[in-house]
Order: structure tokens, then sequence, then C-alpha cells
């Protein structure tokens, strides 16, 4: 019985630590090969090198990197909160307000859910266009506002909200708007905390739109600057190494500031 | 008179809702439900450019006949039907082994795991591009262990280009999917589990029918979601094989085409738009499917 437990848990952890060490192992290799110079990278060194500096100054003068950080902070920020907003009001609306149209409506939402990106980006490319939006930022949020995703998900967070707190607070007098503001979102705080740092890894992150929309040098994120760097013919991975740090290193810190608040909200969600 | 209030009340109380959901409703429309249209109108055109002839569906006979299509079809295909179930096993695994919250380290390997989703699509491809060159760190490891005899060309055979990109996809995603089932396993009674290992209900035989059968709904979400994502496959097969889905068409996506088609090649929208439908009906098909397996077991 003993033997047997002491096998079971020694498997768990040979299991986890595999998993584990596979998991980070590409994060130590990013660290590494950022010291390194491209041969060596290409060579599989997989100790610490002597080219740092170099790679950085490299990157500094082939890359705007103030402008470049700009653009994707500016995307991100505002996506993220745009989506929050609309969403959670949505999420809120459609969990508060009971009638056959809305549950209508819903369904609708959530079949969105199905339809891919790429059904729809000729003719968004198309609108924007038309528009003359074509190498702005506004561009790239106005179609990510609207997330089903995201609706959803807060749609599922709300049942977990106190209906008595609503009730309590329209016995008060309190009008919809100012149940929502001042009760709804401070009690979902950690709701609002996942949501968070789901959608502002997704907007920073997200590359195939912008790829499509930002044209010019002076309008392009970093995903976008990384991956041109790096698709170069003799790319200097050296050089690419210290981009892909710098573009994983806002999703990090963000994830790491709120993660508590994220596993929080996550358990919030599937109940 | 008091019907009369109750049903102002209604109307208020349903105006304030429709005010609440009407910001997602109109920017859906705009910038969801519009273009879907407008792309299946404009599957019924073809030409080149902003020249465009109503071709009825003559895009569709193009379809049948296209070989490079049907390679991208063939491969969106393989790597959603290869890759998603093992991801979702891998994912349910690791779920369930972190569950145990006497484990030591317990807080270490769940980030550990979940971290790699953190990472940015393009900056995980590059990674991956740099690791699995010929020369590279993984080559290295596979031969200093035996596991082979010979540097495998990930980036240069087409079979082993397509098993990098499932590689890719699994390492980044399977710590996603986990969250949402250790979120799940959180709010499951432990007392289930502990009245189960009293009765000497081996390890294995919990996880199949205690833990499986409670996770079904987030399951069949993870599934669907993961679905829809592997079907629209484009920043990887983009970013690992120079854009072209090469060595040989063996990485080009339906997506990646798409975006050669309008965006790389000479524009050809409305022939672009056609098989941006045989993915909107790819997705509805699965999701369906999916929906349908579920549904049957309970």
């Amino acid at each position: 019985m003993n033997a047997s437990r002491l096998t079971a848990a020694t498997l768990q952890y040979v299991f986890l630590g595999v998993a584990a060490f596979l998991s980070l192992f590409p994060f130590f290799w990013m660290v590494i090969s950022a010291t390194n110079t491209s041969i060596d990278i290409i060579g599989g060194k997989t100790s610490f090198g002597g080219a740092f500096g170099t790679n950085v100054t490299n990157f500094f003068t082939l890359v705007d990197v103030p402008l470049v950080f700009w653009n994707s902070a500016k995307v991100a920020v505002l996506a993220t909160l745009s989506t929050i907003i609309v969403s959670s009001l949505a999420g809120y609306g459609f969990e508060m307000f009971k009638s056959k149209a809305r549950d209508r409506i819903y369904s609708l939402v959530l079949l969105t859910l199905m339809v891919p990106f790429a059904a729809l980006m000729i003719p968004l490319f198309m609108m924007m266009a038309k528009t003359g939006l074509i190498n702005t930022h506004v561009a790239i949020v106005l179609p990510t506002v609207a997330s089903a995703f995201i609706i959803f998900y807060f749609r599922q967070s709300t049942k977990a909200f106190p209906t008595e707190l609503r009730d309590a607070a329209k016995v008060d007098g309190l009008k919809e708007w100012q149940i929502f503001l001042y009760i709804y979102v401070p009690v979902m705080r950690s709701t609002y905390a996942a949501a968070l740092v789901i959608v502002f890894m997704t907007n920073w992150n997200s590359y195939l739109w912008p790829l499509i929309v930002l044209q010019s040098n002076e309008t392009k994120t970093i995903t976008l600057v990384v991956s041109s760097l790096a698709s170069a013919y003799y790319p200097d991975y050296g050089v690419v190494m210290i981009g892909t740090i710098l573009a994983t290193l806002p999703t990090l810190i963000i994830f790491f500031l709120m993660q508590r608040q994220f596993v929080q909200g996550m358990l919030g969600s599937v109940k | 008179m008091a019907a009369g209030k109750a049903g102002g009340l209604k109307r208020y109380h349903d105006l304030n809702g429709w005010l609440f959901i009407a910001p997602s409703i109109l920017l859906i429309s705009i910038f969801l439900v519009y273009p879907i249209l407008r792309s299946l109108y404009l599957s019924f055109f073809s030409g080149k450019g902003m020249m465009m002839k109503f071709a009825g569906f003559g895009n569709v006979v193009r379809l049948s006949n296209d070989p490079v299509f049907l390679q991208a079809l063939t491969n969106t295909i393989t790597f959603f039907v290869v890759q998603v179930p093992i991801m979702i096993v891998l994912a349910l695994l690791l779920a369930a082994v972190l569950n145990n919250d006497r484990l030591k380290f317990i807080g270490f390997f769940r980030t550990a795991i979940f971290l790699p989703c953190v990472a940015s699509l393009v900056a995980y491809s590059v990674l991956f591009k740099s690791m699995f060159s010929v020369d590279g760190v993984v080559n290295q490891a596979l031969l200093a262990l035996h596991l082979t005899d010979a540097p495998i060309g990930w980036l240069t055979e087409p079979f082993w280009a397509k098993v990098l990109v499932i590689l890719a996809i699994t390492w980044r995603w399977t710590g996603y999917n986990m969250i949402f089932y250790l979120a799940a396993l959180q709010n499951i009674d432990r007392s289930i589990y502990e009245a189960a290992r009293i009765d000497g209900v081996p390890a294995w035989a919990r996880f199949v029918y205690i833990t499986v059968p409670m996770l079904k709904p987030v399951i069949l979400f993870t599934t669907i979601i993961s679905t829809i994502g592997t079907i629209q496959l484009f920043d990887e097969v983009y970013n690992l094989t120079e854009g072209r889905g090469s060595p040989a068409n063996a990485t080009l996506t339906l997506s990646l085409y798409i975006y050669n088609l309008t965006f790389r090649f000479m524009p050809s929208f409305g022939y672009a738009a056609t098989i941006s439908y045989v993915i909107v009906i790819m997705v509805a098909l699965f999701s369906f499917l999916q929906f349908y397996a579920a549904r049957d077991r309970s």
C-alpha cells in the first residue's frame, strides 16, 4: 500500500517535472540566446555568451524601440479597456434582464464564436480601406471590441453575482447604471482581473489583423517588427531574441501581477 | 391600474437591458455580421483586384480543381485531428495531477505549465524556429540521447515540418486549456474523491469515471474553442515556415492560403472569400459533431 502510494507520487512528480521542463525550456532558451551570436544560437549553444550588449545595440539601431512599444501599448490598452467595458455591460445585461428576444440574441452572439476570422478579414479590410482607416490603430481595435468569448465569460461569472445585493440597491433607489458601476464592478473585480489578463494577452500578441492593416513602419507593433526581423533571409537570431524578450515581457509582468486575481476570476467563471 | 404599472416597470427594465447590450450588438453587427454576409456575397464573384464580375458557383468549381486548396484543406484537417485530442488529454491529465494540493511545489508547477500561453505567438514561433534548426538544440539533445542517428530536418522536410507545427501549438495552448479544467476541478466537492478512494477505486478509474464526466461541459467548451483555433491556424505556420507554408506547402493552412490569395498574390477576393466559407462550414460542422457526441453519451 505504502509502496504503491510512493510510486504514484513519484510518477506524478516525474510527469510534472517533464511538463514543467518542456514548458520552461523555451523561455530559458530565449534568455540564453539573447546573450549569444546568431551562429551560436543556430548551433544549439546552451550556455551564456558575451554577445548580449551587441545584440541589444543592434536591436536598438534597427528598431525604433520607443515608437514600436508605444504602438503596441496603445493598441493593447485601448482594445483591452473597450473590450472589458462593452463585454461586461453585455454580460450583466444578458444575465440580469430576462426576455425571450434577448435569449435569442444571446444564442446568436454565441454563434458568432464560430465565425472564423479568415471569413471576415477581406470584407473588414475593404471596410477599413473605404473609410480611410488603413494604417491606423483604430482599425486594429474596432473589430476586436465586441468579443463573444468575453461576453460569454462575463455572463457565466454574473450568475454568481448575489441578486440580493441588486435588490437591496434597488430598494435604496439606485438606478441600474449606478448598481452596475458602484456595486457590480467592485464585487466582480476578480472576474475583471481575469478578463483583463486574457484580453490584454490576446491583443498584445495579435498578429494577423495588424499584419494586414498596418503597412507603414510608423504604426507597426512589436509582434510585426519581431516577425519581420525573423523572416529575413539570414535572420540575426541574437537580435531577434532581444525582440522576443521585449515582446513577451509585458504579458509576463501583467500575468504575474494579476496571478492571484486571475485564478479567482477563472474559478468564478466555471461555476 | 396595477397591471398598467407593472407593464410600465417591465418596459423600463427591458429598455435598461437593451441599453446594456446595445454597444456589443451594434459592434457585432458592424464588424461580424455584416462582413460574414459580405463574404458570402463576394464568393459569387471572380476577378483580380477590384475588377470583379458575377461568377455564380464558378469559385466552387475552381476549388475542386485547385490542388493547392486541397493540400491546405488536408493540412488543416490533419493539424486539428491530431493536435486537439493530444492537447485535451494532456491538459486533463495535468489538471488532474495539479488538483492535488498535497503535492509539493504545486504553485510552481501550475505557473510553469501555464506560462507558455503568456508568450507572444510570434515570439514562440521564432524560438521554436531557432531551437529546431538542423544543428539546433533539439537535434543535439535527440542525438545525445540516441533517439535519432541523424539530425531531423524539422524545417525542411514536409513530414517533420507538420510535426513541428503540432508540437508548437501543443506547447503554447495545453496550459491554457489546463487552467479551465483546474478551475472546474476546484469547484468539485472533494468528498466524492475521498469516498471513492476509501472504496478502493484506483486513481485511473477515479480520473475516467469521476473527473472526466464531471468536467464534460468544460471539456466540450475547450474542445470547441481549440477546434476553432486550429482550423483558423495562421500565426504559427506563417512565422515558422517563411510565410508560404513551405516546405512544399506541407504546412499551408486554409487561413494562410486565404492570406496569400488576398495579400501576397494578385488579390482574388472572390475566390478567397469562397475558401473562407469552407472554414465557416468546417467550424460549424465540427462544433455540431462535438455537441452531438457530448449529448449522446449523457
